[in-house]
């Protein structure tokens, strides 16, 4: 592989992470991983949507009227999660009966339409579908990584399997309830947020004001 | 005008050659992407539809099975519900109705449906259900000939959503076998309870109906102490749940009650199932 298609697919991991800098995509974040399951079907979901949706606006990109571009975007977008939507229900239905409207919501997810828009429009099909891999599997690592928390501390197990007994059914973990409700995933991903810019400052953003001492000089 | 129709066929033709921003390749460009799309989205639709209207019946036919206790995971569903027996009853007679067919009928779909619901009248209507199918599916779990077990579909208002599952009552028609839902959005931990297993596992051999011959069966505030009197005909509370047990009580009020399942069930311990 050469380098260039590695950066491609490597750096939204962490450094250009779409959750962790960009803050994009996180209400699905926050709805779907109460279990590993499903935030594991919904990454599949959303890293396929993306990277086909990258490869085919990305084919018709030199034809695209600017005005309409938008649109067209979209309806490609829409078409590939309704067409995701009907084979996760004819083939994972439990599933897909937990994920229920949030496989649909995609559609709306920032992410797609932001590669779409940032890359497909100028890149040519085989990069951008690997850019859409490489941003998919970004938000997936964050899915997992909040899913394995919400998981395990809310419910004592991780894929459904018991790692911590739980006090009711008779073991000793009284579970944390705040786990299993939304809010939780957004402290999780504030914490990761906080860890990932400690580890690699130059994401820290600047900031928007700067605070003046009384004699107008500035302080920093 | 022949010669503006070839030209305009011309260009139809040459359109990828168009400027853009002009509007005849606009209006291309859309509806190729539409027409496109269209076709995709649909042949996808239509080739997965069997296998998603597979997947809804064994789902629903594994609910009915695991209240009834005879599903584990990883059973062939079909082969359990083999020993089941679809029937339709009228609930305003409590007979047995033929006029629908009972392995298609879909009792949610009636309770929309102008020509076979019917509106509950508001004193009456203690689950918060609104309408209601004329006709209910019962499945009946045999042991050879004989039936052992009816189970009932109930649904109701909870706290934020209707909850619908099943009840099971052995052939009698009053002791319980269990309640299970399986589907509803109450709050997980508080009242998405309703799918724990030892709370599930507290309705087995309770009673339906008092010595009155009315629906006692009730979810309780707080614990049933045991050996107090009437404890048959009480569950424990679900903890910080109280909407969604109060809506519990409500619905198999409602469906235990005249108006839903109580004359068929009378009339079969007269005469039989």
């Amino acid at each position: 592989m050469s380098s260039e298609s590695k950066k491609i697919i490597l750096d939204p991991l962490i450094d250009n992470n779409p959750i962790g800098l960009q803050v994009l995509g996180i209400c699905s974040a926050l709805a779907v991983t109460t279990n590993l399951g499903t935030a594991l079907v919904m990454s599949l979901a959303l890293t396929s949507v993306t990277a086909f949706s990258n490869l085919s606006i990305s084919m018709i990109r030199n034809h695209v009227p600017s005005a309409i571009r938008i649109i067209v975007q979209m309806t490609i977008i829409a078409s590939l999660v309704i067409v995701v939507d009907q084979v996760l229900k004819a083939y994972v239905y439990d599933l897909s009966k937990q994920l229920s409207v949030f496989v649909g919501l995609i559609i709306t997810n920032c992410i797609v339409m932001g590669r779409a828009e940032a890359y497909a429009m100028k890149n040519p099909p085989g990069l951008s579908f690997l850019d859409g891999i490489g941003n998919g599997l970004g938000y997936s690592i964050v899915l997992i990584f909040v899913g394995v928390f919400r998981e395990l501390l809310g419910s004592g197990k991780l894929f459904g399997v018991e790692i911590l007994s739980t006090v009711n059914e008779g073991g000793w973990y009284v579970p944390n309830g705040l786990m299993l409700l939304p809010p939780s995933a957004f402290f999780i991903i504030g914490l990761m947020i906080w860890g990932i810019r400690a580890m690699r400052p130059a994401q820290v953003e600047e900031p928007d004001f700067k605070i003046k001492d009384v004699h107008g000089t500035e302080v920093a | 005008m022949p010669s503006e129709n070839q030209q305009e066929k011309a260009s139809a033709m040459n359109f990828l050659a168009l400027s853009n921003d002009s509007t005849a390749k606009t209006f291309i460009m859309a509806t190729l992407v539409c027409l496109v799309c269209a076709v995709f989205v649909s042949v996808s639709a239509v080739a997965l539809k069997p296998l998603q209207i597979l997947n809804k019946e064994l789902d629903k036919k594994k609910n009915i099975l695991q209240v009834a206790g005879l599903y584990q995971d990883g059973d062939d569903i079909e082969a359990a519900f083999s020993k089941i027996d679809i029937k339709l009853i009228d609930l305003a007679t409590g007979e047995y109705t033929t006029q629908l067919d009972a392995a298609k009928y879909d009792e949610r779909k009636a309770a929309k449906d102008p020509g076979l619901n019917v509106q509950i009248p508001k004193a009456k209507d203690f689950g918060n259900i609104r309408m209601r199918p004329k006709v209910m599916p019962v499945y009946q779990v045999k042991d050879g000939d004989k039936v052992t077990q009816l189970i009932l579909p109930v649904n109701g208002y909870g706290l934020w959503s209707t909850l619908y599952g099943f009840l099971a009552v052995e052939a009698d028609g009053q002791t319980i076998v269990g309640l299970s839902y399986y589907e509803h959005a109450e709050t997980p931990g508080l009242g998405g309870e309703v799918d724990n297993p030892k709370w599930k596992k507290m309705w087995s051999g309770k009673k339906v109906y008092g010595a009155d011959g009315n629906v006692a069966i009730e979810v309780v505030k707080g614990s049933v102490v045991p050996g107090t009197s009437g404890e048959e005909y009480k569950v424990d509370g679900l903890a910080g749940a109280t909407l969604t047990s109060r809506g519990v009580s409500n619905m198999l009020q409602y469906w235990m009650g005249e108006e839903g399942y109580k004359k068929y069930l009378t009339k079969i311990q007269a005469s039989g199932v």
